[in-house]
């Protein structure tokens, strides 16, 4: 009982960004939203608060579930505890002016509704510094191809859980082959029945078995077309 | 000597009356936890070792699992045991028939299914298994994108049909009832009979 009345305001930051991770861990939204208002009303940058309390914090959940420790459901506990404070960084982020590494355009594809991995991947790349156009659900190629032509992304991300669905990836890439835009993109795929020989298979960049690593892997790849392309 | 099933527990009923009805001789049938269900990863190398096991003495072996959010990798483990598998991609679809199944999701993206083992199991596995019983405030995340519920049955049985509709009440969904039997499942076991 000792630990439900602990006064998040008495640690020092660094007692509060460990408590913060285990407030995510254990998916306690309004602790996270606490500790995030009090490390902001500390002079904390809304970029740090994001990068050291919350994108770290989900990155231990996603290690446990990775190792068969956590479940779907604490990890989607955490990931809202994760939004209740990305709600109040967000628009401070926005503010600020905060740099961007770069834009990614994510969706779930046609005939698939399953958005619970897309929307974690959504948030840890924000997290990350990405801007995200997320296009939602059940979204055909012409949906994806439209919105990459509006917004002029680095990435694009597709995502299904489905067997059934999966296959659609292949249909979006080779219609960016057939428009000749494939090489404009990084694609990256993910969701639970899909593995790395499949996303070779349809010709992606890579797949990410997990949110933490499309956030890495989106970073790296990025960088590293930057650099190959004599770009800053 | 005979065939060997290795089968989904979820379809004990359903195989053992279709292997009793067709008074088929020969065919040892083993399970695995119905829970996999969750946890589909798991499934292919739980096949692989039971197919291993069972190949030296039967004569034919039969993996009684359609590809089961296993992503494909259920397939090569099948194939390189010179076994066959259910078609198709879940039970949904070997108990709907392909053309039925694709209909419905056609017709509704959002569609939660539920067999005769799932609505009987829909408290432990779907409300406990996702934790929505722990934390209720899960379902929408869970279902927020869903519109639907069809149950999916295999038998006509009305305590069965009635916890069906008590899912898709729980879950805030619309309800449909498809009676469609065994499907595919009945053809594929009798088919080991023949072999």
């Amino acid at each position: 009982m000792a630990d439900d009345e602990l006064d998040l305001s008495t640690l020092d930051d660094t007692e509060l960004v460990e408590q913060m991770h285990d407030d995510l861990y254990d998916g306690l939204a309004p602790e996270i939203v606490e500790g995030t208002n009090i490390l902001l009303s500390r002079g904390w940058e809304a970029q740090e608060v994001l990068n050291k309390a919350l994108v770290e914090g989900m990155r231990i959940v996603g290690i446990d579930f990775r190792d068969g420790i956590l479940f779907v459901p604490e990890v989607l506990l955490a990931a809202n505890a994760m939004k209740a404070g990305m709600a109040i960084l967000r628009p401070l982020l926005a503010e600020t002016g905060a740099e961007t590494i770069g834009k990614v355009v994510v969706g779930t594809v046609k005939g698939d509704i399953h958005d619970i991995g897309k929307n974690l991947v959504a948030m840890m790349l924000e997290g990350s510094g990405f801007e995200v156009i997320d296009l939602g659900i059940n979204t055909d190629a012409e949906e994806f191809i439209a919105a990459l032509e509006e917004h002029r992304p680095e990435i694009l991300g597709m995502s299904a859980l489905l067997t059934t669905t999966m296959p659609y990836m292949k249909v979006v890439i080779d219609a960016l082959v057939e428009r000749g835009m494939r090489d404009d993109y990084i694609v990256l795929v993910g969701g639970a029945p899909l593995n790395e020989e499949f996303g070779r298979a349809v010709g992606a960049d890579a797949y990410c078995r997990d949110a933490a690593v499309a956030a890495e892997t989106a970073e790296a790849l990025v960088l590293a077309k930057r650099l190959m392309s004599g770009e800053d | 000597m005979g065939a060997y099933v290795i089968a989904c527990g979820a379809l004990a009923r359903e195989l053992g009356s279709v292997i009793s009805a067709s008074r088929l001789a020969g065919i040892t049938v083993e399970y695995l936890p119905a829970g996999l269900h969750n946890t589909p990863d798991r499934i292919p190398a739980l096949v692989d070792e039971r197919l291993a096991r069972a190949a030296a003495t039967h004569e034919s072996l039969f993996v009684a699992y359609a590809d089961c959010g296993t992503g494909g990798l259920l397939d090569p483990v099948v194939a390189r045991h010179g076994a066959t598998r259910l078609p198709g991609a879940h039970c949904y679809e070997f108990f709907a028939g392909h053309a039925l199944f694709a209909e419905l999701h056609a017709a509704e993206p959002g569609t939660f299914y539920l067999t005769d083992y799932l609505a009987r199991n829909f408290e432990r596995l779907v409300w406990a298994g996702l934790g929505i019983d722990r934390w209720p405030q899960l379902r929408d995340s869970y279902f927020g994108n869903y519109h639907r519920l069809v149950y999916l049955s295999q038998t006509r049985d009305e305590a069965t049909l009635a916890k069906a509709t008590r899912a898709a009440a729980k879950l805030g969904l619309a309800f449909e009832h498809r009676h469609v039997g065994l499907g595919l499942l009945e053809p594929a076991i009798r088919g080991l009979g023949a072999a």
